[in-house]
């Protein structure tokens, strides 16, 4: 392979932090689309608001804010860290949800967007089949809402590849930890002689990136022929 | 039976019914476009919630506002037909009846292999539902409603949406359902076509509603109902029951009321054999006298019981024969002519060639299919 060593380990890396972020935001970002589409209460906008915040701070604000609340002296850090042990700063696990904070409102869209187009008319359908309020989440709602489920997925993953900011504030530049492909092209950049690395680097992301997004499309594509679309 | 009360208001629109029908049977909500009719179905279903209301089925109360009580619509068995059919697109055809059946388990008496053979869905099963054409598509529908094992089979204007040749592909087995299975049925039209072919009530609604019910008979004598289909489809219907068959003329006799003799063009019918005919009130001729040397092969003496304004030019004559009613369309200057009055003795003309096509259909389910237990059973 024409990857070195350390290039390979934060291809890994990344591929690792990516998971992790996807599979901790997949059901919270399921819940969030249901309630903001289906539930009307006061502070719906604000939750909105508050769910597509990263897209528009800059990424070091979500880092630094996640350092204030997850740090060790942090509120929640230092709870997490008193009950469970978990650390997360300059951690692959405190990478990963830096990552996860920052794709998460990529995620809820696509899932709302396809929430909002499920047919009531099938849920109640199913209700008058007998399946209540579980039982037609998961037989009707969710195999309805799957082209945007995968759409939302593969989008948010590609995403938490390239996620820079948000990491380097809050879990560091550590080789092996939390040094994940951007963050190997930004050192390279920064060493003398690294301009080869950061080129390799730089299309392996581009290939990832567009993989992706290829794999997206192919995948809702079957998704909605399955559904008759 | 079937006890309905409900009030709602949603907007500029008002409901207000209140009507009862025997079960088994078919009622038909019939009225026009916006009247209502989906409306009512929807609160018989639980999937819209009277803001004042009483519904009962066969001594279960499935709402009562005043007492609190609201069955949420998974537990009230209602089988619903939707008019756009409403199959889950993400399963096939045997998915969707599955998903009916896996939910009524402990309760079945039709069972997945009678739905399948009653409609005719063996062909299908392993189709999706965006291969099915809409008469297909409206049978897996009425399958899988069947298959909750309901106490009721709503029907939201189940034909609506097809063509006249799609309407007909779906019609005979919902007439089979109706006489084999013997499942209550509420069915909302707009058709009278669908009333006549189907069913043994009629509720008519006008405005959010009900402004006449009864049974069919009964109905299709009602000053309401003209109004609403027309002056040309008004006549008298008439259930009767198969005779015998006069071979010199070719026509079957149909004993209607308790001694009254129609012949009607139909072969090949058992004697017995429940039969119902429309009499369109246009096609019939009114005499004092006996008749005779005519070409008409009706003539069925009885006595004048009623007559209505119609338009301007003429008047409805209602003429009791042995215990069935006949209306005929006449002139007011006939009306005058022949002094007509009640208790009148008349002679009702109807031409055998005027009785044919649509005006038959099969009469109330008078046996249920064997696998039918006392969850379904006909009371009479």
């Amino acid at each position: 392979m024409w990857l070195t060593a350390d290039e390979s380990e934060a291809l890994r890396l990344s591929l690792s932090i990516a998971t992790r972020s996807v599979a901790l935001n997949l059901p919270a970002a399921i819940l969030i689309a249901w309630i903001l589409t289906r539930v009307r209460f006061v502070g719906r906008t604000l939750l909105d608001a508050v769910v597509h915040l990263p897209l528009v701070l800059p990424p070091v604000v979500v880092g630094y804010a996640l350092l204030v609340l997850f740090g060790t002296r942090g509120f929640l850090g230092s709870w997490l860290q008193k009950i469970f042990g978990i650390e997360l700063v300059f951690t692959t696990n405190g990478a990963a949800l830096a990552t996860a904070v920052m794709s998460f409102p990529l995620m809820v869209r696509a899932m709302r967007i396809s929430l909002e187009n499920v047919d009531r008319g099938l849920e109640d359908a199913a209700r008058t089949l007998g399946a209540r309020a579980a039982d037609r989440f998961a037989t009707v709602t969710l195999p309805l809402m799957l082209p945007g489920i995968i759409a939302g997925v593969i989008t948010a993953f590609s995403a938490a590849l390239g996620e820079f900011g948000a990491v380097i504030t809050f879990a560091s530049n550590i080789p092996g930890e939390t040094r994940t492909l951007p963050l190997a092209l930004y050192t390279a950049l920064q060493s003398p002689g690294g301009e080869h690395a950061a080129a390799r680097l730089a299309g392996l992301s581009l290939g990832l990136g567009l993989g992706g997004l290829l794999l997206s499309e192919w995948f809702s594509r079957r998704a909605r022929r399955m559904l008759g679309r | 039976m079937l006890a309905v009360a409900a009030a709602a208001k949603r907007g500029a629109f008002a409901l207000d019914v209140r009507f009862h029908l025997p079960t088994p049977g078919v009622a038909a909500l019939f009225g026009r476009s916006g009247c209502g009719k989906s409306t009512v179905v929807n609160a018989i279903a639980g999937l819209l919630k009277p803001d004042v209301g009483r519904i009962e089925h066969d001594g279960t109360v499935l709402l009562d506002t005043r007492r609190q009580i609201d069955v949420p619509p998974e537990e009230r068995r209602m089988g619903y037909v939707f008019q756009d059919a409403r199959l889950f697109p993400h399963l096939s055809v045997a998915g969707n009846l599955r998903y009916a059946e896996r939910r009524a388990a402990g309760r079945p008496y039709v069972s997945l292999d009678t739905v399948t053979g009653l409609l005719d869905l063996g062909a299908l099963m392993d189709r999706r539902t965006h291969q099915l054409s809409g008469g297909e598509r409206q049978r897996v529908a009425i399958g899988r409603a069947l298959l909750t094992q309901p106490r009721l089979l709503l029907l939201d204007e189940p034909l609506a949406a097809l063509d006249g040749a799609r309407r007909e592909e779906v019609l005979p087995y919902l007439e089979s359902l109706r006489d084999r299975l013997a499942v209550p049925m509420v069915y909302v039209t707009h058709d009278f076509d669908e009333v006549l072919r189907l069913a043994t009530h009629i509720v008519l609604m006008e405005s959010g509603t009900v402004i006449a019910h009864g049974e069919v008979a009964e109905m299709s004598l009602d000053p309401h109902l003209r109004s609403l289909i027309g002056p040309d489809q008004v006549g008298a219907i008439i259930d009767g029951a198969v005779a015998g068959f006069d071979s010199a003329s070719g026509l079957t006799k149909v004993r209607v009321g308790r001694d009254g003799e129609l012949r009607v063009q139909a072969k090949d019918l058992a004697v017995g054999t429940p039969l119902r005919v429309q009499i369109l009130a246009r096609d019939v001729i009114v005499s004092t006298q006996i008749p005779e040397r005519l070409s008409v092969r009706n003539c069925l003496a009885g006595f004048v019981t009623g007559i209505q304004d119609d338009d301007p030019g003429s008047d409805l004559i209602t003429i009791d024969i042995g215990g069935a009613a006949i209306m005929a369309r006449i002139t007011k200057a006939a009306t005058r002519e022949l002094s007509l009055a009640p208790k009148t003795k008349a002679w009702a003309l109807v031409k055998s060639v005027s009785l044919r096509g649509h005006s038959f259909a099969v009469r109330t389910p008078a046996v249920a299919a064997p696998t039918a237990t006392s969850a379904a059973s006909p009371g009479a």
